[in-house]
Order: C-alpha cells, then structure tokens, then sequence
C-alpha cells in the first residue's frame, strides 16, 4: 500500500474553458489549471468579441457613434447611450430638457432593471435552476417591449441623442410602465422563494468567490459587486449626473462580498431602480424632448471624462475632440472588464463548480469586456 | 380473458401454442418474447417520457412545450429520435475507438436486465429470482463502468472529469440506497421481488419504512443522475461530461438508458416500498404503472426545482447523513422486529 501510494502521481490538467461555453456568458475563455476538481490558475483570455468600436467612432460623426454604443454592454443599452450623450454634452454645454432628462432617468433604470434580471436569471440557471430563469425573464420581455414602444428597438436601442432623445414616448407608455412596475415585487417574492432561500443555492453560493472591500477596491472594482463588499458607493448618490439628485433611493450594501451576496444584491436594487422610476413618473413634466443642436455636430477643441453608474458598475467615456465633427478619440472604461480581471483572485482554490458561480456574480458582459 | 389476465393470458396461450416443443425452446423463446416486451415498454417510455419531462418541465416554468407535431406535440420524440439517428457517427481522431464504441451499448444492456426482476403486475415478473433486489442493485451498479469507459475513451478533458465525477458519486450512493433496501428486505423475509410485493398485502412498507423510503428517493435521485445530483452531466460546467463527444445513435442509447434507469428505480420504489402492483378495483399492471408514474413524476417535479448541489457536498452529504440514517435505519428496524415478535409470539 505504502509503496503503491509512492508510485501514484498526480497530475495537473489544463482545461480551456470557452470561447464556446454555456456559462461564460459569451466568447471569454477562461484556461484553467485544474487539480482534479480544485481550480488551481485562471487564465483571463480576452477577445472573441473585439470589434474595435473605439477606432471606429473616430470615423463617425458624434451622432453616429450613438449606436455603436448599444453594442457595448448589450444588455444595458440606454445606459450606454446615457453615458455617451452625457459626455458629449459636457464638452459641448447644452442644457437638455426637463422632460427628456425625466425620460432618460426613466429609460436607464429600466435598462439596469434588464440587466440584473439577466444577471439573476442566468446565475440561477448556472446552478442549474432552470426554473428560475423564467421569472426574471418573463419580466425583462415586458420592459423590452417599453423599449420597443418608444423607440421601435429592443435590445440595441439608439433612443438618447445628444441634446435630448430620439422621440417622446407614445400615449400608452406609462400605463404599461405602471402595471410593469406593480408585477415587479412579485417577481422578486417569486426569486426569492425558488433561489434566495433554497439551501443547496445557499450552500453553493454563500462564502465562494469572496472578496473583501480592501481588495475589490485594489482591483478597481464598482458597482453592485463592490456595494456587496460593503461599500455604499454609486454614482447617482456619490457625483450625481443628469437629474439624479433630485431621487430619493437607498444604497443597498451587504457585507460578505461572496456570490451569494452578488446575487442579492441585484434583487435590492432592483427595489431602488423601481422607487427611482416611480418618482420620475410622478414628477414627469410635459415639453420638449429634444434640445436645440446643430444639425451638424461640432466639438469644441478639448477633452472630457465622463462616468455614470452602469448597470455592472463605473461607465465612463473618455473623449478627445480636436474641433471636428468626428471624435478625435474615444476611450471606453467598462466595468465588466475591470471587474473580470478580479475573477482569477477571487476563483482559485475553488471548484470548477465554484468558478461557473463565480463568473455568473461578477456578471460580465462580452461586448463591453472586448469593445 | 379479463383485462387483469390480459398480459398473463397472452404469454398462457403463447405457451400453449409452443406446448409440443421441447421445454428448452419454450424458455428460449418466451425468454425473447419476454425481451420484446421489455424493450417495447423502454423505447416507449423514454420517448414518452422526454415528452412528459418536457411538458411537465414547461408548465412548471410558464411554457407551452412541445405542441407542434401530432396533436399536443406527442410525435414531438419520436421526430427527435429519427433525427438522432440520421445524424453522423462521429468518432474523434484521439478516442479510444473500441471502448468509445463500446461504452452506449455497456450502458444499454444492464439498463435492460433491470427489468428481468420488475413485477409489472400479478404473475407478470419475467425472470422471478429468488435474489431479485441483490440482482437489481448489482446489475445496476455496472452502470458506473460503462460511463467510465466513455468518459475515458473521448479522450475529452470535460468527458474525463464527468466520468470521475460519476464514479465518485455512484460508488457512494449505492452504499445508503443497499442500507434502505436492507430495512425492507429484513421485514419482508426475502429478496424475491414478488415475495415482497405479496408481504405487502396489509400494509405498505413506505409506512413501516418511512426514513428508508427518503434515504432509498435520495439515493436513487443521484443513481441515475438526476438533478440536483446531475453532476456527471453538468451541464452548466463540463457541458454533458461523458457524453460530451457522442453522436446520433450512440448519444441516443445514453439518452435512452437513463430514462431506462429512471423507470426501473421507480418502478423498483414501487416494488419495495409502495405495494407494488396491488390495489383495488384497477387491474394490477394498471396500478403498477400508476404509481410508477407518480414516483416519475416526483422526480421530475424535484429536478425542475433544485439547482445542482456541489461534489464536495454532495460526497459529505452522502458520507456524513444518508450513510449513518440508513444504518440507524437498520438498527431501529432489527430491534423493532424483535420488539413486535416478542409481543406477538411471546418469544424473540
């Protein structure tokens, strides 16, 4: 036995997880080093997606990078076009108008809505509760199908212009708002009742991938996994941009920065997301939607940074204008790129089982990885 | 012929048919009648069953299902199963060839020798052992090596870690689902499986055997890999492990085994713990495949709940609860006989 025992050896094996993977939420590949079962390296490979969307919006017109933009964290899109328009008009100093300012509070949170309820569906649906993926999902239909009143789109919206938005929305818009929001709690009660609090998604998700505040922050962590390390720190309280001020909301926060709070941390803001769409309903004033600009968009000579609270986290753009009518060049800062790359740190010494979960809390987005 | 006899009468008149020829040829041929029979009802019920699971999947999670082909979708499997066998055979340059051809039909075979000891109804067992529980449970534990070997033969890393996984947990769960059989068999007196089904005339061992029912439900769950213990599949991390290089007709035997498996442990918590084919009023096969059905269902209703539990936790849940219930299983069992003969016959 003893001497048997000598002669066993054992091996590490290198596993490519992706490009073509169902739980790497798109074309990541992760190369991992496995000991049996035991994550022992992560290896973030990038790229799938790169589609160079920096480059080109050097050769667009300001307005034309607006659906490029879409493509960024597709699931999220008018907070992509929000954080774009914004950054155009800080350089240019429009004023926007109070309705469309209303409007957009109303579309980016709706946009943030979609975004975690993908992030809870498919993280319940990477612990194989199938189920769970219906609840979240039957509800998103219903804010793509806002989307789609009132801009004709659903997923790659284009509805923010710079100066405003694209059109008003149409007369049978804010009923069907309200009745969305209504529904809402149910779901939440519903993911509540068949994720949140079932024991093997406990036992599977509380204590995996856990990061304290010290290093979410070395790494440059924000947004809802940074509030589940227990930092209340948002934009929209913090340096608030556009109207945000004028909300009352809560910064939901949670202490143990492991999946299991990634995860609840979704369904509390969208509580938050839900309270800040109801006051920009009631206070909804009526008027233009659009601001007065030049059909031909032209940058002063200058640059400007801009960052908004995304749905994964800090959004900013970063643009340079050397007076033309073109961006002279656009940098993109994504929170899904940032938060990946704590994802090796916070996955080894897990299982492969562990890193599938791990990789569903951080919530990533390809596009907005890759650009 | 009355409906109760209607299987027993036909394979009484097959007999007589047969009556001149030498008893060997008799067995013989029964024998491959009894194999016809069988295998109609699993290549019926696996197709059926997807069905079912589909559906009951769908209504559970605000679908429709399938409902496109034959009325209500019910030819939507056997659409399935015709595709699946006009695909390519593919075998990957690095597999093992033999063992990679080899492994779908290993796990086909002892998925159809489960149902040798399976009283479908009265008389209606087709091969009565007299050890037909111990026969089921070593028949079924060669499962293991079949998708071993075509997790091994892929030559696939995620076929690899599949097939370790599945011996891991297969290993460890024949331990507790044995235990919670041993409650019944030491009531029952024997390991015949109509002897059991017969001792359960007054009362069903489900309320004898409470605890050993769920360690046998548990148990039986991660024997044929079902989730929340469908680790060896795992889709959302090794994307079907074992299966993963398998194509066309080969995937399909995988496919068709487990639903195979499914209805014999079903059928076989049926046997032990449900009364087996008795009741009342209905004809005994009838009451056989209802409750098989229920049990079924009851699978599938905890496979569209649960996510899927973790390997370390699912080795300690084995190792640490179901293995020391089922053993207290057969202590309180053993004493409670003695108790109940001391006070019923006077002596131990």
């Amino acid at each position: 036995m003893a001497a048997a025992a000598e002669n066993l050896r054992t091996e590490e094996i290198q596993l490519n997880m992706g490009p073509q993977h169902p739980s790497t939420h798109g074309v990541y590949r992760a190369l991992l080093t496995l000991d049996g079962e035991k994550v022992v390296g992560v290896e973030n490979i990038i790229g799938y997606l790169h589609r160079g969307i920096e480059k080109l919006a050097e050769d667009r017109t300001y307005t034309q990078v607006i659906p490029y933009t879409d493509r960024l964290d597709y699931l999220a899109g008018m907070l992509n076009n929000l954080g774009y328009v914004q950054t155009v008009e800080k350089l240019m100093g429009i004023e926007v108008p109070e309705r469309a300012e209303y409007l957009r509070v109303i579309m980016a949170e709706l946009s943030r809505l979609a975004s975690h309820m993908v992030m809870v569906a498919s993280m319940a649906l990477d612990l194989s509760g199938w189920t769970a993926w219906f609840p979240p999902f039957r509800e998103r239909e219903r804010i793509l199908d806002l989307f789609e009143m009132a801009c004709g789109s659903r997923l790659t919206v284009s509805y923010m212009r710079i100066g405003g938005v694209a059109a008003d929305i149409p007369p049978g818009f804010l009923p069907a708002l309200e009745s969305f929001l209504n529904d809402l709690p149910r779901m939440i009660a519903e993911m509540n009742g068949l994720i949140t609090g079932n024991e093997i998604f406990i036992a599977r998700c509380q204590g995996v991938g856990k990061i304290d505040l010290e290093t979410a922050l070395a790494y440059g962590i924000t947004g809802p996994n940074l509030r589940a390390c227990g930092l209340p720190f948002d934009l929209r309280k913090a340096r608030p941009y556009g109207i945000y001020d004028r909300f009352e909301f809560d910064i939901p926060t949670l202490n143990n920065g492991d999946s299991y709070d990634r995860f609840v941390i979704r369904l509390l803001e969208m509580e938050q997301s839900a309270r800040i769409i109801r006051q920009a309903m009631d206070q909804l004033p009526e008027g233009p939607v659009q601001a007065k600009v030049p059909r031909v968009i032209k940058l002063p000579r200058g640059e400007v940074y801009h960052q908004i609270e995304g749905a994964k986290g800090i959004l900013g753009f970063y643009l340079v204008s050397d007076g033309g009518s073109k961006p002279y060049r656009l940098h993109i800062h994504s929170p899904s790129f940032v938060n990946l790359g704590a994802l090796p740190r916070i996955s080894i010494g897990g299982t492969v089982q562990d890193f599938v979960v791990n990789i569903a809390s951080i919530d990533i987005v390809l596009g907005e990885v890759d650009r | 012929m009355t409906v109760e006899g209607i299987f027993t009468g036909i394979a009484a008149y097959l007999r007589g048919f047969l009556a001149g020829a030498p008893p060997w040829v008799v067995t013989l041929a029964m024998g491959v009648l009894y194999l016809i029979g069988v295998l109609a009802f699993i290549f019926l019920n696996a197709l059926y069953l997807i069905y079912l699971e589909r559906k009951i999947s769908a209504y559970m999670q605000q679908r429709i299902g399938p409902n496109r082909l034959g009325p209500h979708g019910l030819l939507q499997s056997v659409a399935d199963a015709v595709k699946l066998l006009g695909k390519e055979d593919i075998i990957p340059r690095g597999a093992d060839r033999w063992v990679f051809i080899i492994a779908p039909i290993l796990i086909f075979i002892p998925a159809t020798m489960l149902y040798a000891v399976i009283p479908f109804g009265k008389g209606m067992v087709p091969a009565d052992l007299n050890i037909g529980v111990f026969y089921f449970l070593a028949v079924a534990s060669t499962t293991t090596i079949a998708i071993l070997m075509g997790g091994w033969g892929s030559n696939n890393k995620y076929a690899l870690l599949g097939s370790m996984r599945c011996v891991a947990q297969m290993v460890s769960y024949e331990i507790p689902l044995t235990f919670s059989i041993l409650g019944v068999i030491m009531l029952a007196g024997s390991l015949q499986t109509s002897q059991i089904v017969a001792a359960q005339g007054k009362v069903w061992y489900i309320l004898l055997q409470p605890l050993a029912f769920i360690i046998y439900f548990v148990a039986a769950t991660a024997e044929v890999n079902r989730a929340p213990f469908d680790l060896v599949e795992g889709e959302q991390e090794i994307i079907a492990g074992p299966y993963i290089e398998y194509t066309g007709m080969r995937y399909a035997l995988f496919y068709l085994s487990e639903y195979a498996n499914l209805v014999s442990v079903s059928a076989l918590a049926v046997t032990l713990f449900l009364g087996g084919w008795q009741g009342p009023w209905l004809p005994s096969w009838l009451w056989f495949l209802i409750k098989v059905y229920i049990m079924i269902f009851i699978f599938m209703w905890v496979r569209w709940t649960f996510p899927r539990i973790r390997i370390d936790h699912l080795l300690s849940f084995n190792w640490k609860v179901l293995l020391p219930l089922s053993l207290a299983n057969i202590l309180v069992t053993g004493v409670g006989i003695k108790i109940y003969q001391l006070l019923t016959l006077g002596r131990w």
